[in-house]
């Protein structure tokens, strides 16, 4: 198949034959994934579960990973992470994505109210070390908070299709009832496997505690000898690795940290440190564009007019975001190329260079 | 031709207060179009790709009834349409970062790839780089002339320049290969000021890229048309050729008309931002067409306001013309525009005359608007 694409790419090119074929339809590509919204349920207060079919090219999750998807607002195509949170086990190769609303959130807020069936997003393989592994530990807890909720939700589901026989404790931080995603269902998992425990927490509603070592001796005892998985907003994640690192159990805690998008600070102060991570280096932002602080940091990147119109100095931003000196335009999305010339960092950012 | 702005009491003189306001004023209008860029744009860029692809499959298709003359035509007008369309208004665009803003990794400038035999890279180093940095500016902008033609006053004469109209003429016939050695230098080589080891990794770069370019258009499509090889050979021949004719006719139109005016070194030491744009205005020109014809040349007829704002979508130029035109009239700037008929004419009318030594062609143009930087009067341009 592969040989057939390069073939015919002989006469396609300069251009990829999948620039002629997502022109007949979206879907249709031979080497970029992509996939197409199915299904949208918007069951829990401000979340949106959207079912994707993808491309053939899709290998599948494993449960606890992240996928990114590429969706276009306005002309502008943005990415995210999201964790799929169906059963790594579905037989039907779709996958289940639960987006919430975040306040500043651009394009979960986007597909909270304009996702339908039919739509068609960039989808990039599954990633991300935090999964369960493949020889399953006997006890299992799984703590998260908010949206945190959604890798721990597919590894529940993949236990329960797999029939696994060890205790699990779910444990999960919510601001109230209505606002848990696929709450039901996971009464229903713990109704009908007596092995998983279930329990939701709610302490803004002055009815439960926030997270303790009390709390989580109370729900599972056993915990020591369980592998723990933790996702959540970052007050969480600090208390439970407080908890885990004063019992000696680090070991025993695999956490991912929450990507989310932060609302840029004040673009007029220098502050932060901007790391060169394709040189390692690392240094104080000064407030100047990042061309000259790269040069000052005693690095070459390439460059032309310096004024922002040849683009030879485009490069990769990570993460962090940066503030355009000709529109004032502010940027907080990570693995976007910029123009090192005009673009000065507003606080921590990583540049690949 | 006498220069737009010459007045009966001379030339036109800009202040440096008229030039910060002209800046300003400029800035302002960029930053509006940016501001309002998304959905139609991207529809606008599709719609585009969409009609070159439409064209380019229609051309390759007829080419399969070639041995009908009216269908070889045909095919012809649709792969040069096709061509014209992936180089202009979609490839020359697309590399400019006009379309950057979308985060479509198909229109990314650091990627995209054209329908010519020049390495897109190179082109943008030339192009983008050396061209719109140093726009009309002897001895920075290698765009004067190309190395190869007179086509200002200010180049030296000597009696090799008498051919200047054949050698724009082959220039023209083979403008997609003189692009792809445009990085070269050649001259500089010849003159001992490049070394061959630094034009290496260019050529190894045009080899490749003109490989594939040759391997598609004249043995595998032509092969597979079967017993049509030859007429397709020579349909998608004649289709290059023409794509090189149009190109070169509308680039030349951007520059060298008379009216323009070029720059030395000197001139253009420590420029504002508002020098800056000056410079690009005083240093292009336009042509007058209907929208088609503005598609078709990829909106370089508005070469005046491509040079002002490189990266900005090509469909936003006929919209921001008007107000580009008024600024210039307000402070009696030429803003240099013709019907193509015209504009080429005067570009062929200099390639002639420039051939001549200087005391056959007359003496040169004056420069029409002078500017003041820094308390100092600036004799030509900016």
């Amino acid at each position: 198949m592969v040989g057939l694409i390069d073939l015919v790419e002989k006469l396609t090119t300069p251009h990829p034959l999948d620039r002629y074929l997502e022109l007949v339809r979206p879907t249709f590509t031979l080497r970029q994934m992509r996939a197409e919204i199915t299904h949208v349920r918007r069951s829990a207060v401000g979340s949106v579960t959207l079912t994707l079919r993808p491309t053939r090219q899709w290998q599948g999750h494993v449960a606890g990973q992240y996928v990114q998807i590429g969706v276009v607002i306005d002309g502008v195509r943005h990415t995210r992470c999201y964790s799929p949170v169906n059963s790594d086990r579905r037989r039907d190769r779709h996958i289940e994505l639960t987006v919430k609303a975040h306040p500043h959130g651009l394009v979960s807020n986007y597909l909270h109210e304009n996702a339908i069936p039919g739509m068609v997003v960039d989808l990039a393989p599954a990633a991300g070390i935090f999964h369960l592994p493949e020889q399953r530990p006997d006890r299992i807890v799984l703590i998260t908070g908010g949206s945190g909720i959604t890798p721990a939700l597919s590894m529940l589901r993949t236990l329960a299709t797999e029939g696994y026989a060890g205790k699990v404790l779910f444990l999960h931080y919510n601001r109230s009832p209505e606002y848990v995603p696929h709450r039901t269902e996971l009464e229903a998992l713990a109704l009908q496997h007596n092995n998983f425990r279930v329990e939701m927490l709610y302490p803004e509603l002055g009815t439960d505690a926030n997270f303790s070592y009390d709390e989580l001796e109370r729900l599972a005892p056993w915990f020591a000898s369980a592998q723990t998985y933790l996702c959540g907003p970052p007050g969480l994640m600090k208390a439970v690795r407080t908890v885990y690192e004063a019992e000696q159990l680090a070991d025993r805690l695999h956490s991912e940290e929450f990507v989310l998008t932060v609302a840029p600070g004040d673009p007029a102060t220098a502050e932060g440190e901007i790391t060169f991570s394709g040189s390692g280096k690392t240094i104080e932002n000064t407030g100047a564009s990042l061309l000259e602080q790269a040069e000052v940091a005693g690095l070459t990147p390439e460059y032309g007019c310096r004024m922002g119109i040849c683009f030879t100095c485009t490069a990769v931003k990570r993460t962090g975001c940066t503030r355009n000196l000709r529109t004032g335009e502010v940027d907080a999305d990570p693995d976007q190329p910029i123009q090192l010339c005009i673009n000065a960092p507003v606080g921590d950012v990583d540049i690949a260079i | 031709m006498a220069m737009l702005t010459e007045t009966p009491a001379g030339p036109v003189v800009l202040s440096r207060e008229q030039i910060e306001e002209i800046g300003a004023a400029l800035d302002e209008i960029r930053a509006r179009v940016t501001d309002d860029l998304g959905e139609r744009d991207r529809e606008y860029i599709y719609s585009i790709i969409k009609a070159q692809r439409g064209f380019e499959i229609a051309g390759r298709g007829l080419m399969y009834l070639g041995f009908l003359p009216p269908f070889w035509l045909a095919g012809v007008a649709a792969l040069s349409v096709s061509k014209i369309l992936d180089n202009m208004e979609i490839g020359h665009n697309v590399m400019h970062g006009q379309y950057d803003w979308m985060r479509e990794p198909g229109l990314n400038s650091r990627v995209f790839e054209w329908d010519t035999v020049c390495p897109s890279d190179q082109w943008r180093h030339s192009h983008n780089y050396m061209h719109h940095t140093y726009t009309n500016i002897h001895g920075m902008d290698r765009d004067i002339g190309y190395g190869i033609l007179r086509v200002d006053e200010a180049q030296p004469w000597n009696p090799l320049r008498l051919g200047n109209p054949v050698y724009a003429f082959f220039l023209m016939l083979a403008f997609e290969w003189g692009v792809m050695g445009h990085d070269l230098e050649v001259e500089n080589i010849v003159q001992g000021k490049r070394k061959w080891l630094d034009v290496k990794a260019l050529l190894k770069g045009q080899i490749r890229k003109a490989g594939r370019q040759v391997l598609k258009d004249y043995v595998v499509f032509p092969a597979l048309t079967g017993p049509l090889f030859l007429s397709t050979l020579a349909g998608n021949f004649t289709a290059n050729i023409v794509r090189n004719l149009w190109t070169f006719s509308i680039i030349f139109c951007g520059h060298f008309p008379s009216g323009v005016q070029t720059f030395s070194e000197e001139d253009c030491a420590e420029e504002t931002q508002g020098e800056w744009y000056v410079r690009q205005m005083l240093g292009s020109a336009n042509i007058d067409g209907s929208r088609l014809f503005h598609i078709m040349s990829g909106n370089l007829s508005h070469q005046i306001e491509h040079h002002l704002f490189p990266d900005l979508p090509a469909n936003r130029y006929p919209e921001i013309a008007p107000e580009v035109k008024a600024l210039c009239e307000k402070h009696g700037l030429p803003y240099n525009t013709g019907s193509f008929s015209q504009q080429i004419g005067s570009v062929w009318a200099k390639l002639f005359k420039l051939a001549l030594p200087p005391v056959l062609a007359g003496k040169p143009q004056p420069a029409g608007v002078i500017v003041v930087r820094r308390g100092q009067d600036s004799e030509v341009g900016v």
